[in-house]
C-alpha cells in the first residue's frame, strides 16, 4: 500500500505543480512564441520536459488564448475527487412493449412504407423513414423482408436531453447535460441515460425499434450537439432504411421504425431461409451516425449496447456455449474520455477539432473510475471503446504489486472466436469490442491477499491521430475500472482453458474482384483514393451475395484510422508495413511516430494470415489500419440491397468527412478496382 | 523575447525543473481532497466565443476595418475558409467551387449566408490584391476576403481549427487546409466541410446546416425565427439521387 499512495502524493504533487506553473506562466503573459524561444516548447506544441508541465496539456491548448483559461482542453479538467468509491452503472434492458403501447400507435403502427402523413403538430411526414439529407424521396425506403419474417417484439425509445447527469458522486463536480436514449415512457420521469438501455434480442424473433426525436431544440444544445439523429444498429446486418445510416437522418417531433429480420448473413442467398450459423452476432451496439455530427451527438451520449443471443449464446451458463449468464455475470462496459471545461466543470467539446479528440476524464459506463463488486468466478465483459478518438491497450493490473502478469481469455472480437485465446492485454480502435472472460478465482491465486484488480490502458496516446508505440509500465497508465473480489459463488460457466468451441469462422471464397482504398489526406481534408465524401454519390456497385477482398491502405505513419464497413463483417486477410511509399504529403520525419502496431497481446501472430494478431482472426466490422499499414479484408455483401457507408470510426475524423457511399444491387457488374 | 522579466524567467525555469518521465498525466487513482473547484456560470455560447472567435480586427477588401466576432460572425450564419491570393494549387480550385455554391444558394449569400476567406499571407496580401483575386474568381456580395496582422491571422487560424499537429506540414502554406467551416453562431451549430467537394453538395450541406435548427418541434410549437426563410424538407436538397431498388 506504503508505496503506492508514495507515487500518488508525486503524483498529486507534480499535476498541482503544472498547474500552478503554467497558470503562472499565463499570468505573466507568456505566450506560446515565448515558450518556443526559451526552449521550453517545440513549434508544435510539445513542450519539451514533461511531467511537470506536460506535453500532452499544451499540445493541444489554444493558440494565444492561454491554455486552461480558454476551457476545454486536454490536460486541463477538473479531475473528480471520487476514484473507484462509485459503482460501475449496469445500464438497464430495454423492455418490449405490445404493440397497443400508445408510442407504437402514434400516427400508425409500424408499417411496410413510411409513415409520411403529415403531422399538423410539426408540418413533418410523422416517421421520418423515406428522408435521405433531411429530403423526403417518396416511395422508399419501404422494409426489406417485413412481410417474410413478420415482428416479433416490439421497442420504443425517445432521444431526451437529461439535465442531471452525474459522472461522480464528487459533487465539486456539476451535474451534466446528455442527450440519450430513454426506457420509452412517454412521461418526463423516464429519463435518458448513459450508457442508453441495452436492447436484448435473439436471433429469428424479427423485431422493431420505435425511436421518438424528443431533443431541445439546437440553441439548447449546451454548446455541442446537433437534434438530428439516425441511430446505427453497429453491425448488425441490417437494410439501408434500418441500418441508421449517415444520410437518413430525421427531425426533432419525428418518429423513426428500425425493422430488423434478425436472420443471420445468407438468410436469403447462401443460407435460407435463416442464414449462416457462423455468422451470429453477440455484442452489438447502436449509436447515432448523423452525417458531420456523429462525434459530437455520440460524445454527448447517445450509445448503448444490444446483445443477440441464439440456441448456442443463450446468455444462459447453462446450455448452448455455456458462457457466463446475462445480466449477472455478463456486463456490457463502454469506455470513452471526456473533457470538461476547466471553468465551469461541464463537459465540452471542441467541435473546431478535425483531427481527434481526446479527453482525460475516462469513464466507465458513464462513471469516473468506477467499481464492481465480484464473486470467485467467471465473467463474461463486453467491452466498447466508445470514442471519440482515443485507442486503449488494456491489461489487467494489481495496484499492490504491479509486476504481476494476470492473464485473461479473449471469446469475441468484434464476434465471437472459433475457441477462447489467453491474452495478457488487448488493443481497441474506436467502436471495436471485445468480449473477454476473467476468471477471478484465478485472478485470486495470482494476487494472494489482494482483493482488487484494475483494467488499465497503458497505450500512450498524446493527440487525436492515433497512439504512440509507447506502452507505459503497469500501474503508470490510466486505470478505467476497479474490481473488487468477495467470496465464491456457483459457476456452472465454461472454462475458456478447455478450448471450447463456439463457431466456426465462415468459409472464405475466391472474391469477384478486389478493390483498392487509400484513406488518405488532400490540404487537411479526409479523401478515399483521392475523393470526397458525398451523400449523393454512391461510388460503386456491388454485385448482390457476391465476394470482395479490400486492400485498405494507410500512407501516412503519424494518423491511425478504425474503419468499419456496414452490411456485413468482414476478415482480416492480412496486415504489411507499407514504408509510406504512397504518401501524398512527405511530412516531418522528424514528425514521425512510427506504425505503432498492435503486438498482439501475447496470443501471438497468425501462422496462415500474415501479419494478423491472432485475436483478430475472427470476424471484424472495425479494423485498424495502423500507421504506414496496408490491410487486405475478405466480405461478402448478402441479402439486402442499397446504399451502406465505409468510413473511419474515429468519430472526428468521419464527420470532416473520411467516408464513402457504396451500394448493393442485383445484375450490375462494376469492375472499378480503386473507386 | 520582449518584455520578458527576471520573474518570468523563474517561473519557465521552474517549468524545466519538474521530474521527467513516463506516466499517464491523467491516470491519477487516488482521491486529491484538496480539489475544490470554483466554477462559474459562463453560457456555452460564451465559452465558444472566448475559444474559437476571437474578436481581433481585420480588413476587408474594400479597406475596411472590421471586428471578427462581432462584425463578422455574431448572430449569423457564416461560411469560413482560408486562402492566399498567390496560390496556385489548391486556392482557385476551392474559390472557384465557392463560386458555384454561391450561385446554387440562390441569393442567399449576402442575405442570411456570409461567406469570409481569410488570407494566410497578411504580409502580401493586401487589401487591393484580395479584391483583385475576389473579382477574378466572380466573388458577389456577401462574400468578404480579410486580411489583418499576421499574429491576428494566426491566432484567428488556430482558434478555428486550421493547424496541424506536424509543424513541417503546418508551416507549409500550400499545403494549407482545404476545409470550410459551417456555423450558425447563435445556436452554437458548427460543422465542417470539405472544401474541394462537389459544389453541390457543398451547397447541399450550407443549406442543411442552415435549415435543419428550424425543422420540428416536440411541444407542438414550430420554431420560428423570422431571419431565415423555413423550407420545407421537400426542397432542402435539390440534389437528391434517384431512390434504389428494393425488392421485397
Amino acid at each position: 500500500m506504503a508505496h503506492i499512495s508514495k507515487r500518488n502524493r508525486r503524483k498529486e504533487r507534480e499535476t498541482q505543480q503544472a498547474l500552478n506553473n503554467r497558470l503562472e506562466l499565463v499570468k505573466e503573459g507568456f505566450t506560446r512564441r515565448d515558450l518556443i524561444k526559451i526552449g521550453l516548447m517545440t513549434a508544435a506544441g510539445v513542450l519539451i520536459p514533461k511531467s511537470g508541465l506536460t506535453h500532452a496539456q499544451v499540445a493541444s491548448s489554444n493558440y494565444g488564448g492561454g491554455g486552461c483559461y480558454n476551457g476545454c482542453d486536454l490536460g486541463c479538467s477538473p479531475q473528480p475527487n471520487a476514484v473507484f468509491v462509485d459503482p460501475l452503472p449496469i445500464p438497464p434492458q430495454l423492455p418490449s412493449r405490445p404493440l397497443t403501447d400508445p408510442g407504437l400507435q402514434f400516427g400508425a403502427p409500424p408499417q411496410l412504407f413510411p409513415n409520411n402523413t403529415i403531422n399538423p403538430a410539426t408540418g413533418l411526414p410523422f416517421e421520418g423513414r423515406g428522408q435521405f439529407n433531411g429530403t423526403l424521396r417518396p416511395g422508399t425506403d419501404f422494409f426489406q423482408f417485413f412481410n417474410q419474417y413478420p415482428t416479433q417484439k416490439y421497442f420504443v425509445q425517445r432521444m431526451r436531453a437529461n439535465t442531471n447527469f452525474r459522472i461522480t458522486s464528487d459533487t465539486n463536480i456539476p451535474a451534466q447535460t446528455i442527450w440519450g436514449f430513454n426506457l420509452g415512457g412517454s412521461d418526463p420521469s423516464d429519463v435518458a441515460t448513459f450508457p442508453a438501455p441495452t436492447i436484448v434480442t435473439n436471433y429469428q424473433q424479427p423485431w422493431v425499434v420505435r425511436r421518438f426525436n424528443e431533443l431541445p431544440t439546437q440553441s439548447q444544445n449546451g454548446g455541442f450537439g446537433v437534434p438530428e439523429m439516425s441511430t446505427h444498429l453497429h453491425n448488425f446486418h441490417s437494410a439501408p432504411e434500418s441500418d441508421g445510416g449517415p444520410c437518413r437522418w430525421f427531425f426533432r417531433g419525428q418518429y423513426f421504425d428500425y425493422y430488423y429480420a434478425a436472420q443471420q448473413a445468407g438468410f436469403a442467398s447462401t443460407h435460407q431461409p435463416n442464414g449462416d450459423i457462423n455468422e451470429s452476432l453477440s455484442t452489438l451496439w447502436y449509436h447515432d451516425h448523423r452525417m458531420d455530427h456523429t462525434a459530437e451527438n455520440v460524445y454527448k451520449g447517445l450509445a448503448g449496447f444490444q446483445l443477440m443471443f441464439n440456441q448456442f449464446d443463450t446468455g444462459n451458463e447453462t446450455t448452448g456455449f455455456r458462457l457466463p449468464s446475462y445480466p449477472q455475470f455478463d456486463i456490457p462496459i463502454i469506455l470513452t474520455d471526456k473533457l470538461l471545461d476547466h471553468s465551469t466543470g461541464k463537459i465540452c467539446f471542441d467541435t473546431f477539432n478535425f483531427k481527434g479528440l481526446l479527453g482525460d476524464v475516462q469513464l466507465a459506463n458513464g462513471t469516473f473510475k468506477p467499481f464492481l463488486s465480484v464473486n470467485k468466478r467467471r465473467y463474461r465483459f463486453r467491452i466498447l471503446n466508445g470514442g471519440p478518438s482515443r485507442y486503449y491497450e488494456l491489461f489487467l493490473t494489481d495496484p499492490l504489486s504491479t509486476g504481476t502478469v494476470i492473464p485473461f481469455w479473449v471469446i469475441a472480437n468484434d464476434d465471437l472466436l472459433p475457441t477462447p485465446l489467453q491474452v495478457t492485454s488487448i488493443r481497441l480502435g474506436v467502436a471495436e469490442r471485445y468480449d473477454i472472460i476473467i476468471d477471478f478465482n484465478q485472478v485470486k491465486n495470482l494476487i494472494g491477499s489482494h482483493t482488487k484488480v484494475r483494467i488499465e490502458n497503458r497505450l500512450q496516446q498524446d493527440d487525436g491521430q492515433g497512439p504512440s508505440c509507447n506502452i507505459f509500465s503497469a500501474g503508470q497508465g490510466t486505470s478505467c475500472v476497479e474490481f473488487q473480489i468477495g467470496a465464491a459463488v456457483t459457476d456452472a460457466s465454461v472454462d475458456p482453458a478447455t478450448h471450447p468451441q463456439f463457431y466456426q469462422l465462415p468459409s472464405i471464397i475466391t472474391p469477384r474482384i478486389t478493390r483498392n482504398f487509400k484513406f488518405d489526406r488532400d490540404n487537411g481534408q479526409w479523401v478515399i483514393n483521392n475523393r470526397f465524401a458525398n451523400c449523393n454519390d454512391l461510388r460503386f456497385t456491388i454485385q448482390q451475395n457476391s465476394a470482395e477482398n479490400w486492400n485498405l491502405s494507410n500512407p501516412r505513419n503519424d494518423w491511425e484510422h478504425p474503419i468499419h464497413t456496414h452490411l456485413e463483417q468482414h476478415r482480416i486477410l492480412r496486415r504489411s508495413n507499407n514504408g509510406g511509399r504512397y504518401s501524398s504529403y512527405s511530412g516531418s520525419s522528424s514528425y514521425s511516430r512510427g506504425g505503432c502496431p498492435f503486438g498482439g497481446g501475447g496470443a501471438g501472430i497468425s501462422t496462415q494470415f500474415p501479419g494478423v494478431p491472432n485475436v483478430e482472426v475472427s470476424r471484424k466490422d472495425t479494423t485498424r489500419l495502423q500507421g504506414e499499414e496496408d490491410v487486405t479484408t475478405f466480405s461478402r455483401f448478402r441479402d439486402f440491397v442499397g446504399d451502406y457507408p465505409i468510413h473511419c470510426h474515429n468519430t472526428v475524423h468521419e464527420d470532416h468527412a473520411m467516408m464513402l457511399l457504396f451500394q448493393v444491387q442485383p445484375n450490375v457488374i462494376d469492375n472499378n478496382q480503386n473507386p | 523575447m520582449k518584455g520578458m522579466t527576471r520573474r518570468k524567467w523563474l517561473v519557465a525555469a521552474g517549468a524545466t525543473t519538474a521530474l521527467a518521465g513516463t506516466t499517464d498525466l491523467f491516470g491519477q487513482d487516488k482521491p486529491m481532497n484538496d480539489r475544490r473547484y470554483d466554477f462559474q456560470d459562463i453560457s456555452p455560447r460564451e465559452l465558444i466565443q472566448r475559444r474559437h472567435l476571437p474578436n481581433v480586427e481585420l480588413i476587408t477588401q474594400d479597406n475596411q476595418k472590421v471586428r471578427f466576432y462581432v462584425d463578422l460572425v455574431k448572430d449569423k450564419r457564416v461560411v469560413i475558409q482560408f486562402m492566399f491570393a498567390r496560390c496556385k494549387d489548391i486556392c482557385p480550385v476551392i474559390t472557384h467551387n465557392l463560386a458555384k455554391v454561391q450561385r446554387l444558394l440562390e441569393g442567399r449569400v449576402g442575405s442570411d449566408i456570409f461567406f469570409y476567406s481569410i488570407t494566410l499571407s497578411p504580409e502580401e496580401d493586401s487589401p487591393r490584391d484580395l479584391k483583385d483575386f475576389a473579382k477574378k474568381h466572380g466573388a458577389g456580395a456577401g462574400w468578404t476576403f480579410l486580411t489583418g496582422k499576421p499574429d491576428d491571422i494566426l491566432r484567428l487560424r488556430k482558434s478555428l481549427g486550421f493547424f496541424y499537429n506536424d509543424p513541417k506540414e503546418d508551416a507549409d502554406r500550400n499545403n494549407h487546409s482545404g476545409m470550410l467551416v459551417v456555423g450558425t453562431e447563435p445556436l452554437m451549430r458548427w460543422a465542417m466541410c470539405q472544401g474541394g467537394a462537389d459544389p453541390k453538395w457543398i451547397a447541399t450541406v450550407i443549406r442543411t446546416e442552415v435549415d435543419a435548427p428550424l425543422m420540428g418541434s416536440v411541444d407542438g410549437i414550430k420554431q420560428v425565427d423570422p431571419a431565415v426563410r423555413v423550407l420545407t424538407p421537400k426542397t432542402m436538397d435539390k440534389d437528391v439521387p434517384p431512390m434504389h431498388v428494393h425488392r421485397n
